[in-house]
């Protein structure tokens, strides 16, 4: 169930959009943030405080990257697969982290704290390789700062 | 030399600390071309804009003055401006730059442009990657709107314009204006066939401009320092200030403020640093990853649109890619279509089967499996996918994966007689 604060901030998203359809994916922003993921429940929830669809929900979220349709870990690991970055190891980061958390691509390690992806272009090819975790950036990354960064993220 | 007297202005203030904030966009100036645009018809503004000679900084280079006139003047319905920081194009990273450190020089030319197309609403599109330049915005925003230069009556004027925030959900095609636009309205991105095009019917059925996060930039620099300085920076019909983002293997990767038509090699050699170790320059994707690949022996050549066509490529984004001579450019070509395979929306088939098909190709000769008619297979598909889809993702798709063909054959021979990649894939492993 969304909390009610969540629930909260999906009404008042229908007097910032134009149309209640418009306010969609904010809303589906904001339910993501509050469940972690978007389950069916979820989107039946999204769609009766919009008066959408369930339907007109589902064929948004499953068209969109960041809309998860099944749980993800603490920290969502996202590493770019793009040219920029693979030019300056990429490739190399990827394997790094796939080899320390035992993941394949979409996968959560069973604790619950580390979910990989590896994505296209983050639009940060100046400071490749780049990865996120959840909504942050970290930008020329290095070998060390991957182990390091691993450890610390709890 | 071209670049000896020419004074960046879209960075200019992204030196001083807290560059994002009002108190400091003001200090420099901020918002002064707002209200002289008031001052002004709406029709002097976009009259002003076709004469400096702008073109948009999204990748087609369409004329800016020109698309605002497309709006219609007699109409009872609603105007949109709509800002592209989508930025999802491979290599591109410049319209971040501006969100980051300058997000009110976005908005002020962001209002000077809906104010010359008569819209009392701009929706600002940013891709949801970007949480931190959306938080960033949406400060300028309220800040904007304190100091009344967002909201009702602005500036003691008769016009009034809201601007609202829009986060998007990853997806590259959310960048074509009309999947940006179906986006905006709560459903997939899914581009819609044009004509009739958005200037006329485009968001919630209503006259809607898209314009890119740069192009919007240029804006207040125009109406402060006037249309003839601007078309003096740069060649003719391809003028102005432009942000170059520059990667892959240069010494010195990042974001240039320098004038159009600056040599693409003075870009990587004197701005870029040049190569790591002195190595040769093998091929430039210049301007996104939806440009043909150059090969290192054709740089010598300005950055423009104008000549970047006529060079068999294209200026998209001005955000050139260096590859040295170590990277495989069968796995570059591979990367690129995997890409697009990715980004394709599914709505019309050759796209959808193509781009995946390429990829398959490619990834077949990379791996030392290809034999010489996958090569014609992957240039026939490429001719399939061109000029057949809705948006021009499939032609931006196409054209990539030709020109790493054709630049490069030999190379791709040389895999398919070898059985292997010459490189072992090269940096790019
Ligand atoms: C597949 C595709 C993706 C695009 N992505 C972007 C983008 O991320 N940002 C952008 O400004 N324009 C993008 N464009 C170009 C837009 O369709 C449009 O031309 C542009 O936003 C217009 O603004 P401008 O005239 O100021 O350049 C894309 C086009 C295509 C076909």
């Amino acid at each position: 169930m969304l909390s009610p604060e969540a629930r909260q901030r999906i009404e008042s998203l229908k007097t910032v959009y134009e149309t209640n359809q418009s306010a969609l994916i904010p809303a589906l922003h904001v339910a993501q943030a509050d469940q972690g993921w978007l389950s069916e429940e979820t989107q039946r929830e999204v769609a009766s405080i919009l008066g959408l669809t369930a339907q007109a929900v589902r064929q948004v979220v499953t068209f969109y990257t960041m809309f998860q349709q099944k749980p993800v870990g603490r920290h969502l690991i996202q590493v770019c697969r793009n040219l920029s970055c693979s030019l300056l190891g990429g490739q190399k980061l990827q394997k790094q982290i796939q080899d320390k958390l035992g993941l394949e691509d979409g996968e959560t390690t069973q604790d619950g704290r580390f979910t990989y992806l590896s994505v296209e272009c983050l639009g940060s090819c100046g400071t490749a390789p780049v990865l996120m975790v959840n909504d942050r950036y970290y930008e020329n990354v290095t070998p060390q700062q991957v182990d390091r960064l691993l450890e610390e993220l709890k | 030399m071209l670049t000896a007297t020419f004074e960046p202005v879209l960075t200019k203030t992204m030196q001083y600390p807290e560059s994002h904030t009002l108190e400091v966009y003001r200090k420099h100036g901020g918002y002064e071309a707002l209200a002289m645009a008031l001052q002004k018809q709406p029709d002097e503004i976009i009259d002003m804009v076709k004469r400096s000679g702008l073109r948009g900084r999204g990748g087609a280079g369409f004329p800016t003055g020109t698309k605002w006139g497309f709006v219609p003047k007699s109409t009872d319905k609603p105007k949109y401006m709509c800002v592209n920081a989508d930025e999802s194009e491979p290599g591109a990273f410049k319209d971040r730059l501006i969100c980051q450190k300058d997000p009110h020089q976005l908005l002020e030319g962001t209002l000077i442009g809906s104010y010359a197309i008569g819209a009392n609403r701009a929706y600002i599109y940013i891709r949801g990657e970007f949480a931190h330049e959306a938080r960033l915005l949406e400060r300028a925003i309220e800040e904007a709107r304190t100091a009344g230069f967002i909201g009702r009556n602005i500036l003691g004027s008769s016009w009034s314009c809201e601007v609202t925030m829009y986060v998007g959900a990853g997806a590259y095609i959310c960048g074509e204006e009309t999947g940006l636009i179906e986006s905006l309205e709560g459903k997939r991105g899914w581009p819609r066939l044009k004509p009739p095009f958005p200037a006329v019917v485009g968001l919630f059925g209503c006259p809607t401009v898209v314009n890119n996060v740069e192009t919007l930039a240029c804006v207040p620099h125009i109406v402060k320092l006037g249309w003839e300085w601007f078309s003096s920076i740069g060649p003719e019909r391809n003028s102005g200030p432009k942000l170059y983002g520059l990667s892959g293997h240069v010494n010195r990767p990042g974001v240039f403020e320098l004038p159009m038509g600056i040599s693409l090699r003075e870009l990587i050699d004197e701005h870029g640093g040049g190569v790591p170790g002195g190595r040769p320059v093998k091929g430039v994707i210049p301007g996104g990853a939806s440009c043909p690949v150059l090969r290192g022996d054709e740089i010598d050549l300005p950055m423009d649109f104008d000549s970047l066509t006529r060079a068999g490529s294209l200026f998209g984004t001005g955000t050139p890619i260096v590859m040295d001579d170590t990277t495989c450019m069968v796995r570059a070509a591979w990367i690129t279509a995997r890409f697009f395979a990715h980004e394709s929306c599914g709505q019309c088939t050759p796209c959808r089967e193509g781009c995946g098909w390429m990829q398959r190709l490619l990834w077949k000769i990379e791996t030392g499996e290809g034999e010489e008619r996958d090569l014609d297979t992957l240039l026939s598909i490429t001719d399939q996918i061109e000029g057949n889809t809705i948006c021009a993702l499939g032609d931006a798709a196409a054209w990539p994966t030709r020109g790493f063909a054709k630049k490069f054959r030999e190379e791709f021979l040389q895999h398919i007689t070898e059985r292997r990649c010459p490189l072992g894939g090269g940096s790019l492993h």
